[in-house]
């Protein structure tokens, strides 16, 4: 059914998203942290350079790319001949620009969501004991938990999907960096090539629903969790809910 | 265990217009940090918890010292081994009431000898370990969170007015929680409060903080009685406590005799053996005085007293400390129970009453507070 060309552009595009994801996740976490929660030098620089590529042209944050890593590039030269790392005109190149593309949009519900956690609660934390790592781990993690769901589908999204950047700095390579944007954008550039850009595009749209679908379970099942304890605090009062033996054991 | 200095604390700190210099000693048992809203008490809280610095001093909790500013020690809050309990009760909304109760254990990493469920039978909460925080009532919420801060194994415990936001339905369950608390377990307990009747019930010695100061400090019973303290402790509030021992009980009228120095009073009938030690606090407003024994007259408790030190304000009120009992046989007033007294100032001109006279205190049973059991 679906052509050889679109299952290589479908399992590109996966590949260049999830590992995109990987590496951008962690640090938008920390990232996020650090704006959310410390005053440190440079911190509205840090801020700014974060937001610009949601609104600067993807072309221009891929010529910048290019110009940085690319293959002589000002850390790109340094970078293969040192370590034999590539990005230009590679997957991984195509995943760096859907990582960077996606940074932003990843960034502001967790950022978000750690600036609405209960400083209270990390006080507290602290004088049980706890390292502020153990604090991060067990309170402020936890707790912002659905902003970095929130965060993780919007950018997983917007990597699956990034075309300007990724163009500019990674090209157009089947099987090395013609993702799923990438090939719609091809087919529709052949005088045939209509019928494959339809198929490409509603590809992309079930892939996009599914990967939503994928991130927003979580997120619904929380906000329903946090639902019924409102509830079951009405309901119960006073009413024991077990006697927590398992609880005590685990 | 009492007697001994847990923690001492000598700081000074400013933020704007306020001062805080604060001095004060806490034992083993539990110290009351009394004063009205504004004088400084949860900020000092927060300075023994290691989250706010002060600008200088020194804070040392048994052997350690926490902060010395001349030193430059500044222990960080996780190292410190003070637990808090907040006004309100910062439950981990994510875990479980046990996890909650157990957070020092698995995440603080500290172990020490309370038992968990020991602690949990003590503070009642067998039935609500599985539950989320955020089904839990005010009451409840404050007593998990109270068990929490026991189980991070502190040296002492800090709890920072932990009943104020509770109704005084709610307050009144958890208040015998407390006084069980304070008795049973062991740690030296730092209470800070702004209601009287709170520390009535449960401080062996009392701190009183006024405008950033500590204003008086000691034996609860000592602090209590001093006269010096309308201004902190608020007019209303103001009155005394009396240590006595359970005499006899009236089942018919549900009367308890109390036996209060040389004397005795009747109060509602409160529980215990004959013998049994017990705290009774009488505000200074509930105590009217005559110059001669009261017939006729429904009022119950009629003492024997001397008049001790006479305050009159500059409104309508005056302030009477009267040392009860006959002091003809020792002659020291120190060796009897002290009672506070409110009158007005033209009561204080037309009876002529002046220090040293023999008086009369007539004390309406109804207006007897028990408080607790000791």
């Amino acid at each position: 059914m679906l052509s050889p060309e679109a299952v290589e552009a479908l399992l590109l595009s996966l590949k260049v998203a999830s590992v995109a994801l990987v590496f951008a996740l962690p640090l938008a976490v920390f990232v996020a942290y650090a704006l959310a929660r410390w005053q440190f030098p440079g911190r509205n620089l840090l801020q700014i350079a974060v937001y610009l590529p949601l609104v600067m042209p993807p072309v221009v944050t891929g010529y910048l790319l290019l110009l940085a890593l690319g293959p002589n590039g000002f850390f790109g030269r340094p970078l293969e001949s040192l370590f034999g790392i590539e990005f230009a005109f590679r997957w991984t190149g195509a995943a760096l620009a859907a990582g960077i593309m996606a940074f932003p949009l990843l960034l502001r519900p967790i950022m978000l969501s750690f600036q609405n956690i209960d400083q209270r609660l990390e006080r507290a934390a602290e004088t049980l004991g706890a390292s502020p790592l153990t604090i991060f781990a067990t309170v402020s993690l936890p707790l912002a938990l659905p902003g970095i769901l929130a965060g993780a589908a919007l950018g997983f999204a917007k990597a699956l999907g990034e075309f300007g950047a990724t163009i500019t700095f990674a090209a157009n390579i089947p099987g090395e960096t013609r993702t799923l944007a990438l090939a719609v954008h091809t087919a529709l550039q052949r005088p045939d090539g209509d019928q494959l850009a339809l198929g490409l595009a509603l590809l992309s749209v079930a892939v996009g629903v599914v990967a939503i679908g994928f991130a927003e379970l979580p997120l619904s099942r929380l906000t329903r969790k946090l639902a019924e304890r409102r509830a079951s605090k009405k309901a119960l009062n006073g009413d024991g809910a077990g006697d927590g033996e398992g609880h005590r054991r685990a | 265990m009492r007697g001994i200095v847990v923690l001492e604390v000598d700081i000074s700190h400013r933020f704007g217009s306020f001062r805080l210099e604060a001095s004060f000693k806490a034992q083993s048992g539990v110290t009351a940090l009394f004063g009205r809203s504004g004088a400084g008490k949860s900020t000092l809280v927060a300075m023994v918890a290691g989250l706010v610095r002060p600008d200088a001093g020194r804070i040392r909790l048994g052997e350690r010292q926490l902060y010395d500013s001349a030193a430059d020690t500044n222990l960080p809050a996780a190292a410190r081994r003070v637990a808090v309990v907040f006004q309100e009760p910062r439950l981990f909304p994510h875990l479980s009431v046990w996890r909650n109760l157990t957070y020092g254990r698995w995440a603080g990493r500290r172990s020490g000898n309370q038992d968990p469920d020991a602690i949990v039978e003590l503070l009642g909460l067998e039935n609500l370990l599985e539950r989320a925080p955020d089904g839990l009532s005010g009451g409840e919420a404050q007593r998990v969170s109270i068990g929490r801060a026991l189980l991070a194994d502190p040296e002492i415990l800090l709890m920072d007015e932990p009943l104020s936001q509770l109704d005084g339905a709610r307050r009144a369950e958890i208040l015998p929680w407390l006084d069980r608390l304070a008795h049973e377990v062991g740690v030296p307990i730092l209470y800070v409060s702004h209601a009287l009747d709170e520390v009535a019930r449960l401080a062996d010695s009392l701190v009183v903080l006024s405008e950033g100061k500590v204003v008086a400090s000691g034996a609860v019973e000592d602090v209590m009685r001093r006269i010096d303290l309308g201004p902190a402790t608020g007019r209303y509030e103001a009155g005394s406590l009396l240590h006595g021992t359970i005499e006899s009980h009236d089942p018919d009228y549900r009367l308890s005799r109390i036996a209060v120095g040389g004397d005795h009073v009747e109060v509602p009938s409160i529980d215990g053996a004959a013998g049994d030690p017990v705290r009774l606090r009488i505000r200074a407003r509930d105590v009217a005085l005559s110059l001669a024994p009261v017939a006729g007259s429904s009022i119950r408790n009629c003492l024997s007293a001397t008049i001790a030190e006479i305050v009159e304000e500059d409104g309508a009120f005056a302030e009477i400390l009267l040392s009860l009992g006959d002091h003809a046989d020792t002659g020291s007033a120190e060796d009897y129970p002290f009672l506070r007294a409110r009158l007005t100032r033209k009561s204080v001109a037309e009876l002529k009453l002046r220090q040293g006279e023999r008086v009369f205190a007539l004390i309406k049973a109804v207006a007897v507070e028990r408080q607790s059991g000791r």
